[in-house]
């Protein structure tokens, strides 16, 4: 019997000290670790929150540096278009304007040559006709030195321009 | 509830085992000392009497027996009577054989146990003497009061750190109660109540705590801890009377008309024989009721269940000193056994009782469906 028999005393005891470690604990201990651990909880969940930002972020910081990448290697091919292409007019034009002082120059040397052809045919004509008025000279004093070919000569001479 | 099943299985088959084992014992042990059993100071071992004595409240905490000594920590005796406060040690009964001031410790009849007042000049009982009031520091009441003051030191030291290192990783202490606050935050709370939970939160803490430490600090044979608080119906029975009032001043609207007014039965249920509001008036009263009983027969099953194989040596030892000797080890292993456990068991009654007062909370401030 004395195992169910509750105390009166014990009841009006245990009421109080349990009462008073409510009150007590309420106040110096479970409003403050449970304020701290719904703080914890807050600052953990913005943490991730940030986190999840952040990577975000970095993947659009990802993606926009890619685009700039990307418009900077067109630009550059860009670049080195124009500037093949003016590479290539340059070329043309240093080339088309070597080809014409070659064929300036060249037709110069072939005014040139002409002209000196010309001249030296004139002189070797000259040349040629004093020579061989010289040759005829001599040959016509070699011919009249002697009396009868001076006169087979003239013989011949008037021979040939009878036949005519 | 349903969350350790099998550890209550092994529970009721070795309390079965026991128990079958103990009344053969218990019975030749009675049978011995029918004559002898009322003398003072009777030498032959009582396992019954044992056992209770170590279960029951007591007016002094009784350490061990060396000899005819007893050594044992006297408590102040407080009590009201016809108007008048009587405060002495329990010292002053000389272990219940003498009277003080006109008052005794009961030693037989219903009474035992409690003061009672004696016949001028003997040791008599005075059957007709008004009520005395009994305040006593009992050894439950000290043993209350001191994990009190524990639970005050526990946890005021662990509410500073969690000020002093806030928004840090919890420390010591307070990392190993982390995951019991939580659990009872989130597992319990927030799972049986809801949305209102938080305003619940200190009392069920508080009572989850309160039952957890006083179960542990039974299971420590030592003084001042091992006063057998949550074994005790008065104990019990004062934490399922505050669910209760708590409950009841909570309950909402809802919660009232569900009770008076029970929605989704047939009217004639409700009248003219008020059939569902009787049910559910009874049952306003069995859900505590059984809160106090349970939680009072796990502790006081599983107390008994270690000082039995405990007993067993002293029964064996009376017929036969060698078979005491060869029982020891037999005894204590099963004791280790048992108290391991305990253990267990210390934790599920603290964390049902707790869970089914959430659970009426959350019955009592739900909102409409």
């Amino acid at each position: 019997m004395e195992l169910i028999q509750p105390g009166l005393g014990l009841i009006f005891w245990m009421t109080l000290s349990f009462l008073a470690v409510f009150f007590i604990l309420r106040k110096y201990a479970w409003k403050p670790i449970l304020k701290m651990l719904r703080e914890r909880e807050e600052s953990i969940d913005k943490a991730l929150h940030a986190a999840d930002q952040a990577k975000l972020e970095m993947e659009q910081l990802k993606f926009d540096n890619e685009i700039l990448l990307r418009e900077a290697k067109n630009e550059r091919d860009a670049i080195l278009n124009e500037a093949r292409k003016i590479r290539d007019k340059i070329f043309e034009e240093a080339r088309m304007k070597a080809n014409e002082d070659a064929q300036r120059i060249i037709e110069n040397a072939r005014d040139r040559i002409e002209n000196e052809k010309m001249a030296a045919i004139v002189e070797l004509k000259n040349q040629i006709a004093l020579l061989s008025i010289e040759i005829a000279e001599k040959l016509i004093r070699e011919e009249l030195s002697h009396d009868k070919k001076q006169e087979g000569l003239i013989k011949k001479m008037l021979d040939e321009i009878k036949s005519n | 509830m349903n969350g350790k099943p099998g550890a209550l299985n092994i529970r009721v088959i070795c309390i079965t085992i026991f128990m079958i084992a103990f009344t053969v014992f218990a019975r030749a042990v009675e049978t011995h000392d029918t004559d002898t059993s009322h003398q003072p100071g009777n030498k032959k071992f009582n396992a019954g009497r044992l056992m209770i004595d170590h279960i029951v409240d007591a007016y002094e905490w009784h350490i061990l027996d060396i000899g005819k000594t007893h050594v044992s920590v006297p408590l102040p005796v407080i009590l009201i009577y016809e108007g008048k406060f009587h405060v002495f040690m329990s010292s002053k009964f000389h272990h219940g054989h003498d009277s003080y001031a006109g008052f005794k410790i009961e030693d037989a009849g219903s009474r035992k146990g409690k003061i009672v007042r004696v016949k001028e000049g003997t040791m008599e009982t005075d059957v007709q003497a008004g009520m005395i009031l009994d305040f006593s520091i009992t050894k439950n009441v000290f043993g209350i009061f001191v994990s009190a003051i524990l639970l005050i030191l526990i946890f005021t030291s662990v509410a500073k750190a969690y000020t002093r290192r806030q928004g840090q990783a919890p420390k010591g202490l307070q990392s190993f109660l982390e995951p019991v606050i939580l659990f009872i935050r989130d597992d319990v709370a927030r799972a049986a109540i809801g949305k209102k939970a938080d305003k619940f939160m200190p009392y069920l803490m508080t009572l989850f705590f309160f039952i957890f430490l006083n179960n542990l600090l039974g299971l420590i044979p030592i003084f001042p801890f091992g006063a057998n608080v949550t074994g005790n119906l008065a104990v019990t029975g004062g934490l399922a009377l505050m669910t209760f009032l708590v409950t009841n001043f909570s309950g909402n609207k809802n919660y009232w008309a569900h009770i008076f007014n029970t929605p989704g039965v047939p009217w004639w249920l409700k009248f003219p024989l008020p059939l569902m509001p009787i049910v559910e008036i009874l049952g306003m009263f069995t859900k505590p009721f059984v809160l106090m009983v349970r939680l009072f027969a796990n502790i006081t099953a599983g107390h008994l269940v270690i000082l039995g194989f405990m007993s067993l040596i002293f029964v064996f030892s009376n017929m036969q000193a060698y078979l005491g000797l060869a029982m020891a080890p037999v005894s204590v292993a099963f004791g280790i056994f048992m108290s391991f456990l305990e253990l267990l068991v210390a934790f599920i009654q603290a964390y049902v009782f707790t869970l089914l007062s959430a659970l009426y909370f959350g019955m009592a401030v739900e909102e409409h469906h």
